[in-house]
C-alpha cells in the first residue's frame, strides 16, 4: 500500500530525515518510535504534505502513486489521513460546515453527489457516538477551545468521518489520560478493516498496549535504526533509546 | 480650486434648492455654507484624511438635482433587495429623496413616524427643529457642510417615549442617473426615552455612472433607548459614499452601529459617537470586504464623557487585490468619565502583496479610574489552519475561502437580528466566490 524509500527531507535548510525506507501493507499496523528531535513527526508531515517540509531525495509511493507530486488535498482524497500532535483551533469554521466540506470534497473525487443533509448528520452523530464525543463539540468552531484531549478526540472523530486507507497517528497518544486513551484507541481498533493500515507515531509504548502494532520501527537521528515486532516495543520501554543509537 | 464650482452653484441656484426643501433644513445653509467656504472639502492634507483624499472625488463634472426632476423609478416594483422579507416596513430614498409610496408602510406602533424627512418637518417641526442638524458638526467636517447647504430631503426614525418597533425598518438608498451625479442625503433617528428599534439601510446604485453621495446621519437616544443602526453598502466602484455618523447617547441607552462594505468603490465613514449620559453603551462594528482598487476608509471617534459608560469596537478588513483599507479609531476619555469600559479591537487580513492596509488606534484618557484596551494585527491567512483544511480533503481555493468568512464572523455576531447575520453570511460567501459583483440579487442590474 504505502512505500517509502531512501526519503530525506529537511525544514529551513536542515536535514531531518536522512533516507527512510519503510513498507506498509493493507490491514498492518506500524509503530515508529523513537527520542524527541529523532524526526517522528517530520515524517508525519511529509507524509501529509505540510509545505514547510523539503523533500530532497527518495520516493513516497501510495497505492501505485507519486505522493510526492500531490497537494495535501489530493493525498486526502486519495486516502492518507493524517491526526495531527497538535490540532489546529479555528475560530469561525464550525465543525459541520468543515466536515461536510471535506465529506463532499471526497466524495466529488469519487464522483459521488454531495451527501444530503439527513445522511450527514446521521454519519455526525453515529461517529461521534462511537467516540464518544459531547454533541457540544461538534457544534462549535474546530477545536477552539478544546482540551487537549478534546482535540486527539476530535482528530480520530474526523479519521472515522473520513474513513482512510492510511492514517498517520502522530503522538495522538501524548496528552491523553487513561480513560480518553481507551476510547480513542478503541476507536481506532473499531475503524480497522483489512483493506486500511496505520502508522502509529510514538514516544512512548503505553498506546501500544491498546492498538497492538505489527512492526516497531525505531528512528534515531533521521534513520530507522532498527525495525522488528511487538517485542521492541517493550524491550525499548525496558532499556530506553540509548542502546540503539550506537 | 474643487470647492469653487460648487461654491458658485450654491450661489447661483439657492432659491431653487430652498424651494424644494423645507424652512428648518433650509435655515442652517447659510451657516454651512460660511464654513465652506473657509474649509472646504477635506484634503490628504489634513491628517485624518491623510490616506484619503476625498476632495478629489469632487474633481469631476457632477450634476446636483437641485430643480428636483423626478428620476423615472418605481422602487417597490422594480427593485428587488439582497436582504429580502426581513422588515415589514420598506423605505426608498432614491438618490436625495425619499420616494412617497404611503401603502407599503403599516405595522408600525402608534406615534412613530418612518418616512420622508420634508413630510417630518411639517408635521412635527418643533422635533424637528430640535434635532434636525444639532448632533452633525461641521466645523471640522467640510463633508457635513457641504451636505447641509445642498441636501434637499431624507429619511427620518421618530420614536416617541416607550415605543418599540419589534420587526426591523428597512431603508434602501437607490442611486439613479444618467449623468455623473453629487448626491446629498440625509437620515435622522431620534429615540425618545426607553425606546427600542432597528434600522437596516442598504446602499445599492443602480445605473453605471459616477456618483459621489455624501450621507449625514444624526441618532439621538435619550435615556434607556436602544436603537440598532446596521448599514450593508453593495455599490459598483463607480460610487464614492461619503457618510457621517453622530450619536449623542443619554443615561442607560444603547446604540448599536454596524456597517459592512461588501462592494464599493472608495468609501469613507466617520463615526462620532459621544456618550452623554452615565452608563450608555455604544458598540460599533465594521466589515470591509474589497479587492480590485477598493478603497475603504472607516474613522471612528467615541468620545466617553460621563462616568460609567461603556464601548465596543470591533473593525475587520478583508482586502485582497489592489484593494486599500484605512482605519482610525479614536477614542477619548473626559476628566469626568470614570469608569470608563473602552475595548478596540481592529484586525485585518490583507491576502495579496499589492493590498494595502493603514491602521491607527489613538487614544487619549484624561480620567485616572478607566479600563481601556485596543489590539491591532493586520496579517495574511494562517498557513497551519489552511494546511489543516487541506489535509482534510479541502482544496487550497475552497480552504482560502472557509477562513475568509470565519474571519468576518465575530462583526457579524455583533447584529441583533438573526435572519439579516444569516443573509450576510450568505452574502459574505458569495463575495469572496466572486459572485457578487455588482449588486447580487437586484432585478435591474440583471
Amino acid at each position: 500500500m504505502l512505500s517509502i524509500k531512501k526519503l530525506h527531507a529537511r525544514v529551513e535548510g536542515k536535514e531531518i530525515l536522512k533516507g527512510i525506507n519503510i513498507e506498509v501493507k493493507a490491514g498492518e499496523i506500524h509503530a515508529v518510535m523513537g527520542p524527541n528531535g529523532s524526526g517522528k513527526s517530520t515524517l508525519a508531515s511529509v507524509l501529509a504534505g505540510n509545505p514547510k517540509f523539503e523533500v530532497t531525495r527518495g520516493s513516497i509511493i501510495f497505492q501505485d502513486k507519486d505522493v510526492l507530486d500531490m497537494e495535501p488535498e489530493d493525498r486526502s482524497r486519495e486516502g492518507i489521513f493524517l491526526s495531527f500532535q497538535y490540532p489546529i483551533e479555528i475560530p469561525g469554521v464550525s465543525m459541520v460546515n468543515f466536515m461536510r466540506a471535506a465529506v463532499n470534497e471526497h466524495r466529488k473525487y469519487k464522483g459521488l453527489e454531495p451527501i444530503t443533509a439527513g445522511d450527514f448528520l446521521r454519519l455526525m452523530r453515529d461517529k461521534r457516538e462511537m467516540l464518544g464525543m459531547d454533541k457540544q463539540l461538534v457544534s462549535r468552531s474546530v477545536n477552539e477551545g478544546f482540551s487537549g484531549g478534546e482535540k486527539k478526540r476530535n482528530e480520530i472523530f474526523q479519521m472515522a468521518m473520513l474513513n482512510p486507507k492510511l492514517s498517520i497517528l502522530d503522538e495522538t497518544d501524548s496528552g491523553l489520560d487513561i480513560d480518553a486513551l481507551r476510547i480513542v484507541a478503541a476507536g481506532v481498533n473499531k475503524l480497522r478493516t483489512p483493506e486500511n493500515a496505520t502508522i502509529l507515531i510514538t514516544h512512548y509504548q503505553r498506546l501500544l498496549e491498546y492498538i497492538k502494532p505489527d512492526y516497531v520501527h525505531v528512528l534515531h537521528d533521521g534513520k530507522i535504526v532498527r525495525s522488528a515486532g511487538p517485542e521492541l516495543a517493550l524491550e525499548l520501554e525496558e532499556k530506553g533509546y540509548d542502546w540503539l543509537a550506537e | 480650486m474643487i470647492e469653487q464650482q460648487y461654491i458658485d452653484l450654491f450661489q447661483q441656484y439657492r432659491s431653487e434648492i430652498d424651494s424644494n426643501s423645507v424652512n428648518i433644513m433650509n435655515e442652517q445653509r447659510d451657516a454651512a455654507f460660511k464654513t465652506f467656504k473657509e474649509i472646504g472639502f477635506p484634503t490628504s492634507k489634513i491628517e485624518d484624511y491623510i490616506h484619503s483624499d476625498v476632495s478629489r472625488a469632487f474633481d469631476a463634472d457632477l450634476g446636483l438635482n437641485i430643480r428636483d426632476i423626478p428620476i423615472p423609478v418605481n422602487p417597490y416594483d422594480t427593485f428587488k433587495c439582497d436582504v429580502p422579507n426581513l422588515a415589514t416596513n420598506l423605505h426608498f430614498l432614491v438618490n436625495d429623496r425619499y420616494y412617497d409610496n404611503r401603502n407599503q408602510i403599516e405595522g408600525l406602533p402608534k406615534g412613530v413616524y418612518a418616512g420622508g424627512m420634508k413630510e417630518f418637518a411639517k408635521l412635527y417641526p418643533k422635533i424637528f427643529k430640535e434635532h434636525y442638524g444639532q448632533g452633525a458638526e461641521y466645523s471640522d467636517n467640510g463633508l457635513v457642510a457641504y451636505n447641509t447647504m445642498f441636501v434637499p430631503d431624507g429619511f427620518v426614525l421618530y420614536l416617541p417615549k416607550n415605543t418599540e418597533v419589534e420587526k426591523p425598518i428597512q431603508l434602501i438608498n437607490i442611486l439613479r442617473g444618467g449623468v455623473d451625479l453629487s448626491v446629498n442625503r440625509r437620515i435622522l433617528i431620534i429615540a425618545e426615552k426607553n425606546a427600542k428599534a432597528k434600522l437596516l439601510v442598504c446602499d445599492h446604485a443602480i445605473d453605471d455612472v459616477h456618483f459621489v453621495v455624501t450621507q449625514v446621519t444624526e441618532i439621538f437616544a435619550d435615556e434607556t433607548s436602544v436603537v440598532d443602526f446596521y448599514e450593508l453598502e453593495e455599490n459598483s466602484t463607480k460610487v464614492t459614499r461619503l457618510s457621517s455618523l453622530f450619536t449623542e447617547q443619554q443615561s442607560q441607552s444603547h446604540v448599536i452601529a454596524s456597517n459592512i462594505t461588501l462592494h464599493n468603490g472608495y468609501t469613507r465613514n466617520n463615526y462620532r459617537f459621544k456618550l452623554q449620559g452615565e452608563h450608555a453603551h455604544a458598540t460599533i462594528g465594521g466589515l470591509a470586504i474589497a479587492d480590485k482598487q477598493q478603497h475603504v476608509d472607516n474613522y471612528a471617534f467615541l468620545d466617553h464623557q460621563m462616568p460609567n459608560c461603556t464601548s465596543n469596537e470591533l473593525f475587520k478588513y478583508v482586502l485582497q487585490e489592489r484593494s486599500t483599507g484605512v482605519f482610525c479609531g479614536k477614542i477619548l476619555v473626559e476628566k469626568d468619565a470614570q469608569k470608563t469600559l473602552a475595548y478596540q479591537t481592529n484586525r485585518n487580513l490583507v491576502t495579496s502583496p499589492d493590498a494595502k492596509m493603514f491602521a491607527k488606534p489613538q487614544l487619549e484618557i484624561y480620567a485616572d479610574d478607566v479600563k481601556c484596551s485596543h489590539g491591532l494585527t493586520t496579517g495574511h491567512l494562517d498557513d497551519e489552519a489552511m494546511f489543516y483544511l487541506q489535509t482534510r480533503g479541502i482544496p487550497e481555493a475552497e480552504a482560502k475561502m472557509l477562513l475568509m468568512v470565519a474571519f468576518t464572523k465575530d462583526v457579524l455576531d455583533l447584529i441583533n437580528i438573526e435572519s439579516l447575520k444569516e443573509r450576510l453570511e450568505f452574502l459574505i460567501d458569495k463575495r469572496f466566490r466572486g459572485e457578487l459583483m455588482r449588486c447580487g440579487n437586484c432585478n435591474v442590474c440583471k
